[in-house]
């Protein structure tokens, strides 16, 4: 039934979208994403989809016209990266206001400026904010894979919030991979027929959208989101458990590989938990007891299974690919850190920041965040809370 | 390139990133031969641009420039002008980049009437992003995002900019490169918001969809489908379908914006 085949990260994801074949798709050209919409596009053309696809003249547009499309009771889609998810920003809070269902993959892109087109998570970490639910994906296949289980996920009627897909920015957008894609049939069995409950073409019940909301109900419809987003955990990882009987492929909201009994770990997002995961065998193979944790969604955090996860290690490095000039670090590593807190024992987390603007991530780079780890073991001492990976200083 | 335009480049920035046969370049040189004709100084000049193949130019040219974001090069360029009035502003744009995601900028800035010039890089299409249609790409030519032929109505920019106040309008294209300089030059000298829409040639994209051959092929049809506004006002409406029509369209003296600006502060602050 499965299928292995190749195809690039922005190829898989268009596959996938092919296979959901949404009502609409509005969207704007940026590197590294544009090609998603460009073999998707394709596939309208070919009349392989059913979808109504809106070339519109900005990223704002294309967001706005995806909150159109979804009021109206549509499954939409739109597609970014970096600058195009800048100047969305505005409007994927008002996506998630009002509940809407919107799958959007983010290629992730370093912002603007310096102007730089190669891959880090300073896009998406500039919502994490905004009420979107944020999975990342390691490499083409978690990126083909999240699309399908994204639809599911903002449909479910406990949640009815956009879902980011994010996959890294030319290093999976671009790069060939090997994949297993479903056959068309158990997608479109997978994903169903989408049934909103309320929307705008729904002419026997009319309502009204996107209303002013004063002092008198806006906190309340705040509150209501963040309970979307705690019931998006239990979601996903139904969603996860349905899609593994599909696919044979797990998911949850976390990963975790080699962890059961590591002395040190390293949390990261996206395909950098793939080079981790290979310096992992290579230490394990020389005796250290070494492991990766890898959040799948990181909004809604999951904070109870990386507390879990990580609390019998003795220390943890996190690793971000995003700055937030708080000068305490990256974004992860303020959210890891509080989620190891209540735990109370005394596991030291250190936090470095890698990979800004398309730096690379080399094998050797991980291996010395294990090595300080080590040290820091050793020592009981940590001199610096938060680093810079290949930084030149 | 004549030795006396050196100057005016960055030669450690060069190469340039465009494709070859590109027109970008063409437009980038004219440009630096009229403000060498005109004899200003480099150091009272100040590039802009957005972002698109267009949008490297800068980089490559020994002014103070900047480079900023798709489609704001004009909005950037409104903040240059007002903290520095006597500043020389010079936006370079591509047609994607001025007319879609900075469509708004633009009519505005003709609006106000501020001493900017702008030179639109007219590609008829998204050249950095492979191939999209943009508001320029005419009605029923191809483009990655329209395989069956384009069926929005594009813009005509001069008419936009005329209608919407610029006080300097007008329109040549890569292949008429002395005429162009000219309106380069008119239009730098001008004071007030100045436009000069430039019929460009992206062979890599617009070249390859539309079937339409060589670079060289694509410089002929330009040759032979320019027409100046004297001509083009004996020809019908149908006979006009596929012509270029290059020239001065507006040239007009009219108030422009920082110094009215000024004006209103000075009597704020002075007359009671
Ligand atoms: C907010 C934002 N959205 C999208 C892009 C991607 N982008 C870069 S250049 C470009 C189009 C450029 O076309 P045009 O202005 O016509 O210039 P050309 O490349 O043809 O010279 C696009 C869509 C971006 N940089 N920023
Ligand atoms: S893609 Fe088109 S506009 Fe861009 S450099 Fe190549 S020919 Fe010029």
């Amino acid at each position: 039934m499965n299928n292995r085949v190749a195809l690039t990260g922005n190829e898989a994801v268009a596959q996938a979208m092919k296979q959901i074949n949404p009502d609409v798709v509005a969207a704007y050209p940026i590197t590294p994403q544009t090609e998603i919409v460009q073999f998707f596009s394709n596939f309208v053309n070919n009349g392989q989809v059913d979808t109504e696809f809106v070339a519109v003249e900005s990223e704002h547009s294309a967001m706005s016209a995806a909150v159109g499309a979804a009021s109206a009771g549509a499954r939409t889609m739109t597609a970014t990266s970096s600058q195009g998810l800048a100047l969305m920003f505005e409007v994927v809070y008002i996506a998630s206001a009002m509940r809407l269902p919107i799958v959007f993959p983010v290629a992730n892109r370093a912002l603007s400026g310096p102007i730089n087109i190669h891959c880090d998570h300073s896009d998406a970490m500039g919502l994490t904010n905004s009420g979107v639910i944020q999975l990342f994906s390691e490499n083409a296949q978690e990126a083909y894979d999240n699309m399908i289980q994204a639809v599911r996920i903002a449909e479910h009627p406990d949640v009815l919030l956009p879902v980011m897909v994010n996959l890294d920015g030319f290093i999976t957008s671009h790069a060939l991979d090997i994949l297993e894609v479903l056959d068309d049939e158990t997608v479109k069995n997978f994903v169903g027929i989408y049934n909103p409950e309320e929307f705008l073409l729904d002419v026997k019940n009319p309502i009204s959208m996107g209303n002013l909301d004063m002092y008198d109900f806006y906190f309340e419809h705040r509150r209501q989101q963040v309970a979307a987003m705690e019931a998006a955990k239990k979601v996903i990882e139904d969603v996860g458990k349905e899609f593994e009987k599909v696919s044979g492929r797990p998911y949850g909201l976390i990963e975790t590989y080699k962890l059961d009994d590591a002395d040190m770990a390293v949390v990261l997002l996206n395909s950098a938990a793939g080079s981790a995961k290979g310096v992992v065998d290579e230490l394990r193979a020389k005796g250290m007891k070494v492991g990766v944790l890898k959040p799948r969604a990181f909004r809604p955090f999951p904070f109870e299974e990386i507390s879990t996860a990580l609390k019998g290690v003795k220390a943890v490095a996190v690793l971000d690919r995003a700055e937030t000039f708080s000068t305490l670090g990256g974004p992860m590593f303020a959210d890891v850190r509080a989620a190891l807190y209540d735990l109370k024992n005394d596991i030291k987390v250190i936090n470095y920041v890698y990979g800004l603007g398309g730096r690379d991530l080399r094998l050797e780079d991980v291996e010395q965040v294990f090595n300080e780890l080590d040290e820091i073991v050793k020592s009981g001492k940590t001199d610096k809370v938060v680093n810079y990976l290949g930084l030149r200083e | 390139m004549r030795k006396e335009l050196e100057k005016y480049f960055r030669a450690n920035r060069l190469p340039h990133i465009w494709c070859p046969g590109c027109g970008h370049g063409i437009i980038t040189g004219a440009l630096m031969r009229a403000i060498d004709n005109l004899k200003l100084d480099k150091k009272n000049i100040c590039i802009v641009s957005g972002i698109g193949c267009s949008s490297r130019a800068p980089g490559y040219l020994d002014f103070y420039t900047l480079h900023t974001t798709h489609g704001r090069g004009l909005a950037f360029a409104t903040g240059i002008k007002f903290a520095k009035p006597d500043l020389k502003v010079i936006v370079v744009t591509g047609d994607g980049d001025c007319t879609a995601i900075g469509g708004n900028h633009f009519i505005h800035a003709c609006r106000r009437n501020i001493d900017i010039t702008t030179i639109v890089f007219n590609n008829n299409i998204y050249g950095m992003t492979s191939g999209q249609y943009s508001p320029m790409t005419p009605k029923g030519a191809y483009a990655t995002t329209a395989p069956y032929g384009n069926i929005d109505r594009n813009f005509d920019l001069c008419k936009l900019a005329d209608a919407a106040g610029a006080t300097y309008v007008a329109r040549s294209t890569v292949y008429h490169v002395p005429q162009l300089i000219k309106l380069m030059e008119k239009a730098i000298d001008h004071k007030g918001f100045s436009m000069v829409e430039v019929a460009d040639i992206c062979p890599t994209y617009f070249g390859r969809k539309n079937k339409l051959g060589s670079p060289v092929k694509m410089m002929e049809v330009l040759r032979d489908s320019a027409i100046s506004i004297k001509a083009a006002e004996k020809l019908s409406k149908e006979e006009l379908v596929g012509k270029i029509i290059t020239g001065e369209f507006h040239n007009e003296i009219a108030p422009e914006y920082t110094e009215e600006y000024e004006k209103t502060i000075e009597k704020a602050q002075g007359g009671c």
